[in-house]
């Protein structure tokens, strides 16, 4: 509000607080088929078809064989299975849709259907679904079971001592792949040595992969440094793909190419791609989206990173853009494939926006939930921000307790944080100084070992870490001299752990579907596929998950609130004395106002919510009402801790009929003694902001009230706090605490109460 | 390989099948160890993946209904014998505007018929090369 209000807006105000709010930095746009801008309908969207003449297709989606561009040639010749076409695409969409939602009808049916439907067909029956029908239907769909997430490692300096702690924090929270990038992208061999040394430590099996121009990216992973690459990019238009300077037969090349050395791959696409290139056909994102799914699923990519990615931002302009993500996501799990489902380029800065966003993924679960959650701070991600990020990871950890949903994440305490960290530092410098690559001193390591970002080192510069890149490069440095140089320096533990690794290349169980490691073995959609047919069946949290869950920082319990009143008891002790006189007796005395306390009130509790002393309340409660001319008895009840009935009590007992009813968190009442239980005269219920001068002022007030007076209600302003999401755990704790003090029948007693000369 | 094809039931193969895994030099699974990659015995040669396993991965994969991914497997199982710069050759032909003419890809299949015994590869640029006549993907873009 203004210092001084003026009433000549020309505008209800409102829309000036809507203004402010991050929200409103979002941009939205029309939709507008014609121009590309629409999630589900483009002006140009083809109906479904397929024409087979011969065992052979002749037609698809509306064009002729001979007008087949690359992608509809592919996609026939690659993705169609005629075995299943004809069946698949004379069935009704609705049907399929329904199919799609029915817990009945087993995933591998749906997956069998979708290799004979063309990719009109397919975008027409996810069409159909609503935003829930797809989160369901996903989660029924998805390929493994277990739901996994993948973290962006990356900073602002590609400084490596920082990539290896943070790759090490991000294997501790439960990541199963980790994704650097470089801002300079000769830094690429740093990156790699550094992820790879730092996601060693703690645990093994966490892939990894640095994303970069692809042939250095084979070459990297052929070092060994990777495990896996997701960098191969598909598009919906040919003029898109052509312009992304590839065809559906070299990106089929590279997948088989990353396959042949034993690195897991799998493609990129996502909706809005087309349109931010320029080369959109006037078709939507979806069906778009559905041709680039065809594609991968023909190329034998074992899966996608879809659901917007770079266009998520561009999509969510759109009506409807955020359901076409979900919707581009059950595409790809219906196809078949594994799905790293996006929620990465954050497509919002409003939290309400991404918070919303994130859940159907949550509570579906999937592959990998985030295809780069940034387990580091915003301005270190080199990819962009993400939707979640280094700082709101405890948000993340948060939700995932509260829907029991399993975001494939847990938290890591402190103290082990820093441990950590403070191994893969010493782990990678130790393999710098023995590879003769460079001596990081005892002031960058620790800068890098207590900084959340990068802002926050004195560690590597750029320009120094392109000289470690190129040296690494250079002298063709592979994952076995990493090995052998942890051993020597006695990360034993890392140099088994990276082993590990490497050692599922030769195997290839890691190529297949949906892979990840847990406790050292793989699981895939092969041996840990999605069985959900109704509810008690599919992926279910065990007792040990639904802990790791639960067990987040800072958390009450009983105990943990009791603790803390001791810690005030002795300063307490020193400001006030309670001593017991004998059962309270009614009072004649007209000009007294008496105050019931809570049984636990300065004997077992000593501070308010807000913090204060009771002590404290006291002597401004006191003040107040002798500032009035009127005196003060104090009762302690037993009977009751219920604030309507001390204030109820305290009124039957005083001479006036007024009293105040005070509890130990500092929730008080001025009632009267011909009043109803809940019809009081003033009620102080947020205790939390009530401050000794409110504590003073019903003092005063309920001393007005005893000689019949109007006094000014006094009123606790707020300024919108969840008091309740602050406040009601302890509150809960703490009235249970007193409420098990009670005693039915017992009287009040008269408390004589000493304050010193500090309180009083 | 002989006998019946490998399933689902064999997968892993490093945790079920582990007789079968070879590392690029022959060696078995249990023998790279952390002792051998310090002695020396063991090297990044060893920890390749190889044609074999790669054939292997294809027929798990036919098994639970993914014959796409079992393409790309057997794909890849012929470039793995085949060196990195060749295969990066070969991409960079592949990509639009790269060969000026069919005869560029054309060439490239035989050679890899002949030097590589790589049928499937070759096929599939052939494949390739049609595609791209008819699109008009020999037109130089840089």
């Amino acid at each position: 509000m203004a210092d001084s209000p003026s009433y000549n807006a020309n505008r209800w105000q409102r829309f000036s607080d809507w203004d402010k709010r991050p929200l409103r930095l979002d941009q939205f746009a029309v939709e507008d088929p014609e121009n590309g801008f629409s999630a589900f309908s483009g002006a140009k969207d083809p109906k479904p078809g397929l024409a087979i003449t011969d065992g052979k297709i002749t037609s698809m989606d509306g064009v002729a064989l001979k007008d087949f561009d690359m992608i509809d040639a592919f996609i026939a010749q690659h993705h169609l299975d005629l075995d299943v076409a004809e069946e698949a695409m004379a069935m009704s969409s609705g049907d399929v849709a329904r199919m799609l939602v029915d817990m009945n009808v087993p995933r591998v049916e749906l997956t069998r259907l979708a290799r004979g439907m063309t990719p009109a067909k397919l975008a027409e029956v996810v069409a159909q679904l609503n935003a829930m029908e797809i989160s369901f239907s996903y989660s029924k769909m998805r390929a493994r079971q277990t739901p996994g997430n993948q973290a962006h490692v990356t900073n602002a300096k590609d400084d490596p001592l920082q990539l290896g702690a943070d790759a090490a924090i991000a294997v501790a929270l439960g990541f199963d792949e980790i994704e650097t990038t470089m801002r300079v992208s000769r830094n690429a061999w740093s990156n790699a040595m550094a992820c790879c040394v730092g996601s060693s430590v703690g645990r093994a099996g966490t892939l990894f992969q640095c994303s970069s121009e692809e042939a250095e990216e084979l070459e990297i992973g052929m070092a060994g440094f990777t495990s896996y690459a997701e960098t191969v990019s598909v598009y919906g238009t040919e003029s898109a793909f052509i312009d992304g300077d590839d065809t559906p037969w070299s990106k089929t090349w590279l997948a088989a190419a990353y396959a042949s050395r034993g690195i897991k791959m799998r493609c990129t696409s996502g909706a809005a791609a087309e349109l931010l290139m320029g080369f959109h056909e006037a078709k939507s994102l979806l069906y778009l989206e559905a041709r680039c799914l065809c594609v991968q699923r023909g190329m034998g990519s074992q899966g996608t990173q879809n659901g917007g990615i770079d266009g998520a931002p561009l999509a969510s302009t759109m009506p409807g853009g955020v359901r076409e993500l979900m919707a581009e996501n059950l595409l790809a799990v219906w196809l078949d494939l594994e799905c790293a489902s996006g929620n990465d380029a954050r497509h919002s800065e409003s939290e309400i926006r991404v918070g919303a966003k994130i859940l159907p993924f949550l509570i579906a679960g999937s592959d990998l939930i985030c295809s780069g959650f940034g387990s580091i701070l915003k301005y270190d991600n080199s990819f962009n921000p993400s939707s979640f990020n280094g700082e709101e990871l405890e948000d993340f950890l948060v939700l995932q307790r509260d829907f029991e949903a399993d975001g494939g994440l847990k938290s890591v305490e402190e103290a082990t944080a820093l441990s950590l960290r403070t191994q893969a530092i010493e782990a990678l410098s130790y393999v710098f100084e023995d590879l003769e690559l460079s001596t990081p001193d005892e002031n960058m390591k620790r800068s890098v070992a207590v900084a959340s970002g990068s802002d926050d080192t004195d560690s590597y510069l750029p320009r120094a870490v392109a000289d470690i890149s190129d040296q690494i490069k250079d002298r063709a440095i592979t994952v076995v001299d990493v090995i052998k140089s942890l051993h020597k320096g006695g990360f034993i533990e890392e140099a088994e752990n990276l082993l590990f690794l490497v050692k599922l290349r030769v195997s290839g169980d890691y190529l297949q579907t949906s892979a990840v490691v847990r406790d050292r073995k793989i699981i895939s959609a092969i041996n840990d596929p999605n069985m959900y047919q109704g509810p008690g069946t599919g992926y279910r949290l065990s007792d040990e998950r639904r802990e790791e869950l639960a067990t987040i920082r800072d958390v009450l319990d009983r105990e943990s609130v009791l603790r803390a009143e001791a810690i005030y008891e002795p300063a307490e002790s020193k400001r006030v004395s309670y001593h017991t006189r004998g059962p309270a007796e009614p009072g004649t005395n007209p000009a007294e106002v008496v105050i019931a306390l809570s049984p636990g009130f300065g004997n077992t509790l000593f501070r308010t919510l807000a913090g204060h002393p009771l002590s404290r309340v006291i002597g401004e409660l006191k003040a107040g009402i002798e500032g009035e001319g009127t005196t003060m008895r104090i009762v302690r009840c037993r009977h009751t801790a219920d604030t309507s009935f001390l204030g109820l009590t305290a009124a039957g007992l005083s001479g006036s009929g007024v009293g105040i009813g005070l509890q130990a968190k500092g929730t008080a009442i001025i009632h009267h003694k011909e009043r109803l239980p809940h019809n009081n005269l003033e009620l102080f219920s947020n205790a939390p902001i009530t401050t000794l001068e409110h504590y003073r002022g019903m003092g005063r007030n309920a001393a007005i009230y005893a000689r019949g007076d109007m006094p000014d209600p006094i009123i606790v302003p707020t300024h919108g706090e969840a008091l309740g999401a602050r406040f009601h755990a302890r509150v809960a704790l703490t009235y249970a605490i007193e409420t098990e003090m009670t005693q039915d029948g017992a009287s009040p007693e008269l408390i004589d109460v000493r304050l010193t000369e500090e309180t009083s | 390989m002989t006998g019946k094809p490998l399933s689902a039931a064999d997968y892993p193969l490093a945790e079920k099948r582990p007789e079968l895994v070879r590392g690029g030099r022959g060696k078995h699974l249990a023998d790279l160890t952390l002792e051998a990659v310090v002695s020396g015995a063991v090297t990044m040669e060893d920890l390749r993946i190889t044609p074999e396993a790669l054939l292997q991965q294809a027929e798990v994969a036919r098994a639970v209904g993914r014959g796409e991914l079992a393409q790309n497997f057997e794909r890849a199982s012929e470039m793995a014998r085949i060196p990195q710069p060749v295969i990066m050759e070969l991409y960079e032909m592949l990509r639009p505007g790269r060969a000026t003419d069919k005869q560029a890809l054309m060439n490239a299949a035989q050679r890899l018929r002949e030097e590589f015994q790589a049928d499937i590869l070759a096929t599939f640029i052939e494949e390739a090369a049609d595609v791209y006549e008819n699109r008009g993907l020999f037109t130089a873009r840089y």
